[in-house]
């Protein structure tokens, strides 16, 4: 009784500290800096000393000569200022948002059909569907791109002799990359493809936590099925659907991956999505700086993006604890 | 038959439409790699190996640098796992059980770090790591990947700490359980398929990896297999039986660990999501 009072008492002096057995320890402050120092070094250190450095590098000039030297040559905003006015980076910026834009979108609502399928087929065909879901989710990202290159390859592709067998027309001998819109169509093939057993697995996990009886409820008062999804469900999976859309469209924002193993390492500029731009600023061409640059605009379109899952995924967890 | 039969029969039928799409790829990929050259080559497609032949996974194993590249890969990905584990979980129950001065910036700074596409550090890292002498050293990536996944690790470990009720600890230490005892005994359990599941995250995010690992090791002795991947394309085209049983060989470690542990693997991600 004496020692239990006698902390209770210490708790009640210190509000901010959280009760239970952890507070004989937590009295002596460091140990919560102690438990997070090792991570932190980690983060800042490797992630966030490089993210400062890529702001200073975007407004150098970076080039060859500057990387044998070790040191850049300051040009203050001039990589935005090109930027402005370069034609291909304006087709760059373009054909990336509306890449996101049309993968996100597709990627969540295939998935969102998908869970929502879930939860009202039978109970063998469900585990059946998770399972394949799975199995797909857990092919590496890498070798899923090499397989797809060989299913849309021009003179053996699987993809060809099906679409002319069906009567899509006639694409034997057809080579998808020759047009960039054939091109980034098979991409997003490829990434929807790869995106949706998560998306679909993690609405599912969602869903099933929607309270039955409230579903219920809405029906017994003549809620129509697309009006129970739309206000009872969405709210509620409000938290998993703004982690997903952040998730989707940070992926798909910054594909690289599959433009460059499926065309070989070596993407024509049609196939310039930002950052293979800025990977082949950096590595093809050695303007380190000017790479950089476009690494900048696009984690400052992200942070844009982002901001309000951000926000509020802050706001949650503070109030959590 | 009533409505409602018929309803779930249609579903039913979808989902299995579905899952055809969805495994067909991976089909076509173990199926071309294990049929002979001449199938693979075939205007029509052969939809199964008339004989199974090993042929291709011979071929791809003898190809050079298969081996270095697996044991490159293994040791990266088991450092960035065990390494990872120890510091997320110590983090998160500092962030899940302790009040703390900075431990708003820090929660901010965790989630924060995920918005950034890792794309864009590549070149800051590389120039950093040239001039310090360690582009092309297995320590320098790993350093790199566990930058990666500690702020998705600590993110999801929080959630399952942060659930698990003080109140047991502090009965068990009723019942004579020391501090660290409770702890073990108690809260190690309740958090384990939280540790499973972000372990899994991370291995497959190691051994995935393409970008960092292709500017960042250059000599083929110190590559990893998704870079090793690219040797089965030459000028003179690809070896598409080679490269699909590399694309196997590459993927079932993955896969195999994966389905082991699935279970816990979209609960464990989900706590972390849902759950404040």
């Amino acid at each position: 009784m004496g020692v239990a009072g006698d902390a209770r008492a210490r708790v009640a002096s210190r509000p901010q500290l959280e009760a239970g057995p952890w507070r004989h320890i937590a009295g002596r402050h460091l140990l919560p800096y102690a438990l997070i120092a090792p991570a932190l070094l980690v983060i800042a250190g490797v992630l966030a000393y490089p993210l400062g450095m890529l702001a200073w590098l975007s407004t150098q000039h970076y080039g060859l000569r500057e990387l044998i030297q070790g040191q850049g040559q300051f040009v203050g905003l001039q990589n935005f200022e090109f930027f402005r006015t370069d034609p291909q980076f304006r087709y760059v910026v373009t054909v990336s948002v509306i890449f996101t834009i049309v993968n996100v979108a597709l990627s969540m609502s295939i998935a969102t059909g998908i869970a929502l399928l879930l939860e009202r087929v039978s109970g063998p065909i469900r585990v059946a569907l998770s399972a394949g879901l799975v199995l797909v989710w857990a092919t590496p990202s890498i070798p899923a791109i090499n397989l797809w290159q060989w299913m849309f390859d021009y003179e053996f592709g699987v993809v060809n002799w099906l679409l002319t067998r069906f009567g899509a027309g006639n694409y034997i001998h057809h080579n998808w990359f020759e047009n960039p819109i054939q091109g980034f169509t098979v991409i997003t093939v490829i990434v929807v493809w790869g995106a949706i057993p998560f998306l679909a697995l993690m609405l599912y996990a969602g869903l099933t936590q929607v309270p039955r009886d409230l579903v219920e409820a809405a029906e017994i008062d003549g809620a129509r099925p697309w009006q129970v999804f739309t206000k009872v469900t969405v709210p509620i999976l409000r938290p998993v659907i703004l982690v997903l859309f952040s998730l989707s469209t940070i992926w798909d924002f910054g594909v690289f991956n599959q433009v460059w193993v499926l065309l070989s390492q070596r993407p024509n500029k049609d196939y310039f999505l930002i950052s293979v731009y800025s990977f082949q600023e950096s590595f093809r061409v050695s303007q380190y700086g000017l790479g950089s640059a476009a690494a900048v605009v696009m984690v400052l379109i992200l942070v844009v993006v982002t901001f309000a899952y951000v926000r509020q995924t802050v706001r949650l967890t503070t109030e959590a604890v | 038959m009533n409505r409602r039969t018929i309803r779930r029969t249609f579903f039913d039928a979808v989902a299995l439409v579905i899952l055809a799409v969805m495994l067909f790829p991976i089909y076509w990929m173990v199926s071309t790699a294990l049929k002979p050259g001449k199938e693979i080559l075939s205007l029509t497609p052969v939809w199964f190996p008339s004989s199974v032949t090993f042929d291709n996974f011979r071929d791809a194993m003898n190809q050079p640098f298969f081996w270095n590249d697996v044991v490159n890969s293994l040791t990266v990905v088991l450092s960035v796992v065990a390494i990872s584990i120890a510091l997320a979980f110590l983090a998160a129950v500092a962030v899940a059980r302790f009040g703390f001065r900075g431990r708003t910036a820090f929660v901010v700074m965790v989630i924060a770090v995920q918005m950034v596409p890792l794309n864009a550090l590549v070149i800051p890292v590389y120039l950093f790591l040239d001039k310090v002498g360690q582009v092309d050293s297995l320590p320098g990536v790993i350093v790199y990947y566990l930058a990666i996944v500690l702020p998705f690790m600590i993110w999801t470990l929080r959630g399952f700490v942060a659930n698990v009720p003080v109140d047991l600890e502090e009965a068990a230490m009723v019942d004579g359980a020391s501090r660290v005892g409770a702890f073990m005994r108690i809260v190690f359990p309740l958090v384990a398929p939280g540790l499973v599941a972000t372990a899994i995250f991370g291995f497959i995010q190691a051994w995935n990896e393409y970008i960092i690992a292709y500017v960042l090791l250059s000599s083929n002795a110190k590559q990893t297999l998704t870079i090793w991947l690219a040797s089965f394309t030459t000028q003179h085209g690809t070896d598409w039986g080679g490269l699909m049983a590399g694309a196997t060989l590459t993927a079932l470690p993955v896969v195999i660990f994966f389905l082991v542990v699935q279970r816990h693997v979209v609960g464990g991600l989900t706590a972390g999501a849902v759950k404040g």
